[in-house]
């Protein structure tokens, strides 16, 4: 019998390799959950959950939903758009504000690095990191190893790229550090503009290539340019961009195997992906939203198990 | 802790072949009904039984799955013990079958009420029976009782049951433990 070794799911740094192979072995019975004619387990009836997102979102926010109703919790949600934060009230008091209301789990996304650490240093409440500026995103690299673990067997050994936007990433991150436990071997592509001065000393190589790069690796985890976090020019043009760093279907088929293809969406079709490689079957990215909520229900279910 | 023999092999064995015929006796073909092993101890107990219905008492219509009912369970959060899933492999309906639900020992009943829930959410059956090897009298929390027994055991709260398999523990036994 196992359990977490962490109270909260902070970020993918704080778990070791065993938490994340716990997580996966609960994941696969969830996803045989999410699977039945009833696709609703009554574990979480006790537990209140409220999701604060204070940055927007639309898959992670309706996957956390739906894990936490499939695992019949009580949810309750936020949005910074229409709520108090307009008026001035402090992140420290808003969440107080909400937990008096008896919520025993908080999943966050804060546009600040760092959001989900301080509450859980604040608050009593089990503290679920969704996305924390360009930092963490931990459930977000867990779905990424499971959907390769699924498709390939295995993660251990595999060659694995991260493709684009790394500089304004917190997926790249979040891999990084889940594919290095999991014994993957890491590479970053991407314009030299959008890739981080000191990404190096995370134990990962840089391969400014993409041709190179795809040839290299088992799988490509291709990110999705944020142009709403650019605040300077990264490259000249989405079309330049797209000619040097966007993969195309006979891109794939020049290669002398077939590669997995990944996205954590939204994706800009025809930037960084183009439609034909989206639609393809080398393309896992539904399997991964599939994925998600299976992965969700797990880190929900066993953080709630730690009373 | 003081171990006493409660079912030897022997025992085991009229008691499997008992049960088989009892249940070819209840389901006939057996071209409707389901055999459904709880995890992790009824597995092997249903297992027996299959085989022992297919090699002895030719039925070849038995079907087998394994229900996990974690999810299901009444402690959560409630107890010490940490409660990890096991898999499910309900790939053959249940809709309008009849179920019987395996398990090794029958003490409060909460697992069976656990089981009953998890079926559930895999369609609606004609009806559901229970199958156990051992029945812990009098220790019942619950309104439920087996179809079918093995065994009738009077234990005190502080003793534990427990079934021996040959495949897993090297011998068919099963054991009355003092904690």
């Amino acid at each position: 019998m196992s359990e977490l070794s962490v109270k909260h799911l902070l970020g993918i740094k704080y778990l070791n390799e065993a938490d994340i192979q716990l997580i996966f072995e609960t994941a696969t019975q969830f996803k045989e959950v999410i699977n039945r004619p009833i696709k609703k387990v009554p574990s979480l009836r006790d537990i209140t959950i409220a999701n604060l997102f204070f940055e927007n979102s639309t898959r992670t926010k309706l996957s956390f939903e739906l894990a936490q109703k499939r695992l019949s919790a009580d949810v309750i949600n936020f949005a910074a758009s229409n709520s108090s934060l307009k008026k001035g009230e402090s992140l420290i008091d808003t969440v107080n504000n909400i937990l008096s209301m008896k919520v025993d789990m908080v999943v966050i996304r804060h546009s600040s690095p760092g959001a989900a650490s301080f509450l859980a240093q604040h608050v009593d409440a089990a503290i679920i990191n969704a996305g924390d500026g360009a930092h963490e995103h931990p459930t977000q690299a867990l779905l990424d190893t499971f959907s390769i673990k699924e498709r390939l067997g295995e993660v251990a050994g595999k060659k694995v790229v991260i493709v684009g936007d790394v500089l304004h990433s917190r997926v790249a991150l979040s891999n990084i550090f889940a594919l290095q436990k999991l014994g993957a071997e890491v590479k970053v592509c991407g314009p030299s503009t959008l890739i981080p001065k000191h990404i190096t000393s995370l134990g990962v190589t840089v391969e400014p290539d993409i041709r190179k790069a795809l040839q290299w690796c088992d799988v490509a985890n291709v990110l999705r340019v944020q142009f709403e976090r650019m605040s300077a020019s990264y490259f000249p043009s989405n079309r330049e961009y797209t000619s040097f760093y966007g993969i195309t279907a006979p891109m794939l088929k020049s290669l002398d195997k077939e590669i997995v293809i990944m996205h954590p969406g939204p994706i800009n079709r025809g930037v960084e992906l183009s439609s034909e490689v989206v639609d393809s079957n080398q393309a896992i990215i539904l399997d991964q939203v599939e994925n998600g909520m299976a992965i969700r229900m797990a880190v929900l279910y066993l953080l709630a198990s730690k009373k | 802790m003081s171990k006493k023999l409660l079912l030897s092999a022997e025992d085991l064995r009229i008691i499997l072949h008992r049960l088989a015929c009892q249940l070819k006796e209840t389901h006939g073909d057996f071209s409707k009904t389901l055999l459904v092993g709880l995890q992790p101890r009824g597995i092997r107990l249903a297992e027996r039984l299959l085989h022992l219905l297919q090699d002895h008492y030719q039925v070849n219509q038995a079907q087998l799955s394994q229900l996990d009912i974690t999810f299901f369970r009444d402690d959560f959060r409630r107890s010490d013990k940490i409660l990890n899933a096991n898999s499910n492999n309900m790939e053959v309906g249940v809709e309008n079958k009849r179920i019987v639900l395996i398990d090794d020992v029958l003490y409060t009943g909460r697992s069976i009420r656990a089981a009953l829930t998890a079926i559930d959410s895999y369609g609606r059956p004609e009806e559901i029976q229970l199958l156990t090897l051992i029945d812990r009298r009098f220790s019942r929390h619950l309104p439920i009782q087996p179809d079918f027994c093995g065994r009738q055991v009077d234990a005190i709260q502080n003793e534990r049951v427990v079934v021996c398999w040959e495949e897993e523990d090297n011998e068919d036994a099963v054991y009355l433990v003092n904690k």
